[in-house]
């Protein structure tokens, strides 16, 4: 069916919303607590439009497209609205961007941009929570949080952990890990659900705090080292460090559709360690010493050879990886039974 | 995989990830899916609150997923085929089973009927066996059988065993007489525990056969590959990874070369392990790090790491993916396709690959199951194999209106007991397996600090057995068995029935496969790592 949004004809599907219409066509409309992942909440408010023939100002998240609609998302009605909206949403916690971790990457702020604000109109209490730095790799910042609901739908809905859940009402609302406990105190398993689906900087990825701006990283999209579903990543790379900095999952994979594990989201430091092997080492007199490629090469080489012409090629064998790529283990197989001449190859597959 | 090839002839998950939102009933046994397969747990969880979903789970533990459960019942370990042998008996006495699927899909189905119409497997009896009430296997049978669509999802919970593959079998043979196979949602779906365990089984990572599973006794296969490779090579089947080490102690094996691999934790009875690399004449580790394996090497090569190269990973659901390289590699570390290609040269052969790009293309040519997965064509969200042509889009699901063999083979499989039984002098049942933040041998997972202080070494106990004993929760144990003693801090809990114990294999410090027991499956050759007769005792 078609509708019109800013004058503008566009294609749309029965079911579909106002919104998610508008943001496939490129139109930007504020929206704070709906989240592809989370569904419509119709919470905030930010994504108020007009729609010709319908009086107020219907929440476009969930507003259903119909033949021949007649949107506006840029009056200054439609504005005014959502000014007021984001404006009471910057006026109620201590959204300080200049050192904030989701700099560049906060929907408040794009928000705010979008409508030209420049600081919050209003002045209430903002520094009314501790930090909760209690877990390993979660650091949660209420003074920031915009109770949009999406790490709570996210906690229970996406991941099902049910930790996370709002306690008290109003301005009181909080988000609250089991019974108000700490967070690193809590049954949360820091699968870091709510870290990827929060807006703004209140819940964030504790070891990557001050670490890098989010427009510095480079964002390469791969797959899990650890087990076998094959969760998508986004590495989060700082270039001139070579350092992965912080982990997504990638929202649209049909593996895990941006939900990862603890492991996969945080367990990366191997890559970086210093423990890394840097050069080959060859054992003399029961101890490593470093050698070059072609030393090491052709002394393996020469033993794999001589081994083989003394006492046959059964006499080798080799263990292909269940963690290294499919080229490589092929490459592996080949070796094996092409040049060494065996089919002592196995991996542990059943181990 | 060798239990499901023998019934399908194809082993490997036979259904895909988004199925399981399409089955009515799912049953986890032997796998702690919150644990070692979190996101796949996650979608099953989901599935159950949307209401799509009834679960059964059996596991000796506790596991999150009973939470989640319709049912949950606490097997006792080694006693699964007694179990499916039941569930089987009570089907066909009721007349659940879909007769039409028996009728045209598959065969020997009097040989199922004979075994497990056998008294020995009336629910009464398995009582006795298992553990488990009569009255919930008759219920467990009835509400899978009745599902429209059920799938089995299952890990090494099943496989390792002595009995692994009469395990895989069974959960063949159940999913086979309720029709549950070839259709979406349903399957036979083994989870894979490693990021490319299923490639490097694709690719011939195996000691049978070559690159998609053509076999190295195959007269006409291995002419393929001798002509692909203008070579000449062997038919006789290899040693598999357990084999390799028997023989490197006897000394019949002088050379052992490891790429990624790190067999001296995950392989059972630690002493044996050792002894046999000791004795290896030269090995070579090729590895990210100085591994446990490694410290035995004669030459150790510097390999880099996922994030450090392109190529693909195979998941569990036969997807295959992209992994990217997102960063320059430390030192002088090399891919290990690079590593092996001079290695190849300077034993005075003629590779010239360029980049994984170009084995890629060669893997394509070879392996029909991947005929389609072209570098060019996986794209973002991957192709699933069966994948034949550069215009097929992938197969979510398999054996569709046939078997990979024909017709679906079941087989009357006997309930055998464990190699080690619980007696006097070692009265309990040691079962291995993972936590959720942990990873195989640790290897990758220990470097980040934060993960160690959220899961250290561990020994599950029951509250029964803890307060016979007098052991106080997180108290530092001895647990023995006949081939080793390691130490432990005790968790004890609820969660794990009386007269069994959990380890988790993680840790070198307190080296669960120090004990397990390395009798293996006589076909599949998997070790029996999920039980062994064990003794704790108190540290005075």
């Amino acid at each position: 069916m078609k509708i019109i949004i800013n004058g503008q004809e566009i294609e749309a599907s029965p079911g579909e919303t106002v919104l998610n219409a508008a943001l496939r066509s490129g139109i930007y409309i504020p929206h704070l607590c709906y989240h592809p992942r989370t569904g419509p909440a119709a919470k905030c408010r930010a994504c108020v439009v007009e729609v010709e023939g319908t009086p107020g100002l219907p929440t476009s998240c969930n507003l259903p497209v119909r033949e021949g609609m007649v949107v506006s998302t840029d009056t200054e009605k439609v504005k005014n609205a959502q000014r007021v909206v984001v404006d009471l949403a910057l006026s109620s916690g201590r959204h300080d961007c200049l050192s904030c971790e989701q700099n560049g990457n906060c929907e408040l702020q794009d928000a705010a941009y979008y409508l030209g604000i420049e600081r919050p109109s209003f002045h209430f209490e903002q520094e009314r929570y501790p930090i909760d730095d209690s877990s390993e790799f979660v650091y949660v910042e209420r003074d920031k949080c915009i109770s949009c609901g999406r790490c709570v739908v996210g906690c229970n809905q996406n991941v099902v952990n049910e930790v996370l859940n709002f306690a008290n009402r109003g301005f009181e609302t909080k988000i609250v890990f089991d019974n108000d406990l700490k967070m690193g105190t809590s049954t949360c398993v820091q699968c870091g659900e709510c870290v990827q689906l929060c807006p703004v900087g209140a819940i964030i990825d504790k070891n990557a705090r001050g670490v890098a701006r989010n427009w510095e990283l480079d964002k390469v999209e791969t797959v899990c080292p650890y087990c076998g579903v094959g969760c998508q990543l986004v590495l989060h790379v700082d270039r001139r460090k070579n350092k992965i900095i912080r982990i997504t999952g990638v929202e649209d994979s049909p593996t895990n559709s941006g939900m990862l594990c603890v492991k996969g989201r945080y367990a990366f430091d191997f890559v970086g360690s210093s423990e890394r092997l840097t050069t080959p080492l060859i054992k003399e007199n029961g101890k490593f010493r470093e050698a070059d490629w072609e030393e090491a090469i052709a002394l393996i080489a020469d033993k794999f050879r001589l081994i083989r012409d003394e006492f046959g090629s059964d006499a080798l064998a080799g263990l292909a990886s269940a963690k290294v790529t499919n080229e490589e283990n092929y490459v592996f197989q080949k070796f094996m039974r092409r040049e060494v001449g065996t089919n002592n190859v196995d991996h542990c597959a059943r181990l | 995989m060798a239990g499901l090839a023998a019934s399908f002839g194809s082993g490997a998950m036979t259904n895909d990830i988004a199925g399981i939102k399409k089955a009515d009933v799912i049953m986890i046994i032997g796998s702690d899916t919150g644990a070692a397969h979190p996101v796949i747990a996650a979608r099953i969880k989901q599935a159950v609150r949307e209401g799509l979903t009834k679960l059964i789970v059996i596991d000796p533990k506790r596991i999150t997923m009973a939470d989640y459960a319709e049912i949950y019942v606490a097997q006792r370990p080694g006693s699964d085929v007694a179990i499916f042998n039941c569930l089987m008996q009570v089907i066909l006495q009721n007349g659940w089973e879909d007769k039409e699927f028996i009728e045209n899909r598959l065969e020997k189905f009097d040989e199922l009927k004979n075994e497990v119409m056998k008294e020995k497997y009336s629910p009464a009896n398995v009582e006795k066996i298992s553990g488990i009430p009569a009255a919930k296997l008759v219920e467990i049978a009835e509400m899978f059988a009745k599902a429209e669509t059920a799938a089995i999802f299952y890990a090494m919970g099943i496989t390792q065993h002595t009995t692994g593959r009469d395990n895989v079998m069974s959960t063949a043979n159940l999913q086979m007489i309720c029709g549950n196979l070839g259709k979406a949602g349903g399957g036979v779906n083994p989870l894979r525990g490693q990021s490319n365990v299923q490639g490097a089984c694709d690719m011939g990572g195996l000691p049978n056969v070559f690159a998609g599973y053509q076999s190295v006794t195959d007269e006409k296969a291995r002419q393929k590959f001798e002509q692909a490779w203008n070579c000449e090579l062997s038919g006789k089947v290899g040693l598999t990874v357990v084999d390799m080490l028997d023989k490197a102690y006897e000394g019949s094996l002088k050379a052992l070369y490891v790429m990624g691999e790190n067999p001296y934790l995950s392989d059972p009875d630690q002493h044996h392990v050792i002894a046999a690399l000791e004795k290896i004449d030269f090995l070579v580790v090729q590895d990210m790090f100085m591994t446990e394996t490694a410290e035995f090497a004669d030459v150790v090569l510097p390999a880099v790491a996922y994030a450090e190269k392109d190529g693909h990973f195979t998941n569990t659901e036969r997807r295959v993916q992209r992994i990217r390289k997102a960063l320059n590699p430390p030192g002088e570390a090399k891919e290990d396709w690079e590593i092996i290609q001079m290695i190849a040269n300077k034993m005075g052969s003629d590779w010239s690959y360029r980049d994984a790009r170009d084995i890629c293309r060669e893997v394509n040519e070879l392996t029909p199951q991947y005929g389609g997965i072209t570098w060019e064509r996986v794209g973002r969200t991957g192709l699933q194999w069966p994948c034949p042509t550069d215009t097929h889009p992938g197969t979510a699901y398999l054996h569709k209106d046939r078997f990979s063999r024909g017709l679906g083979m079941l087989r009357g499989i006997e309930f055998i007991e464990p190699d080690e039984l619980p007696d006097e002098e070692y009265p309990l049942i040691l079962t291995t397996g993972r936590v959720l933040q942990q990873f195989h041998t640790g290897t990758m997972t220990r470097k980040t600090s934060g993960i160690n202080r959220l899961a250290g070494p561990m020994v599950m106990i029951s509250v029964d057995d803890a307060e016979s004993l007098g052991i106080a929760n997180s108290e530092t144990i001895k647990i023995a068995t006949r081939r080793g003693e390691i130490t432990a801090p005790a968790f004890v809990t609820r969660k794990i029935s009386t007269g069994v114990i959990y380890i988790p294999f993680h840790y070198k410090e307190s080296p669960a496969n120090r004990l397990t027991n390395p009798a293996l499956d006589p076909v599949a050759k998997i070790p029996e790592y999920k039980v062994c007769a064990a003794r704790i005792t108190k540290i005075s």
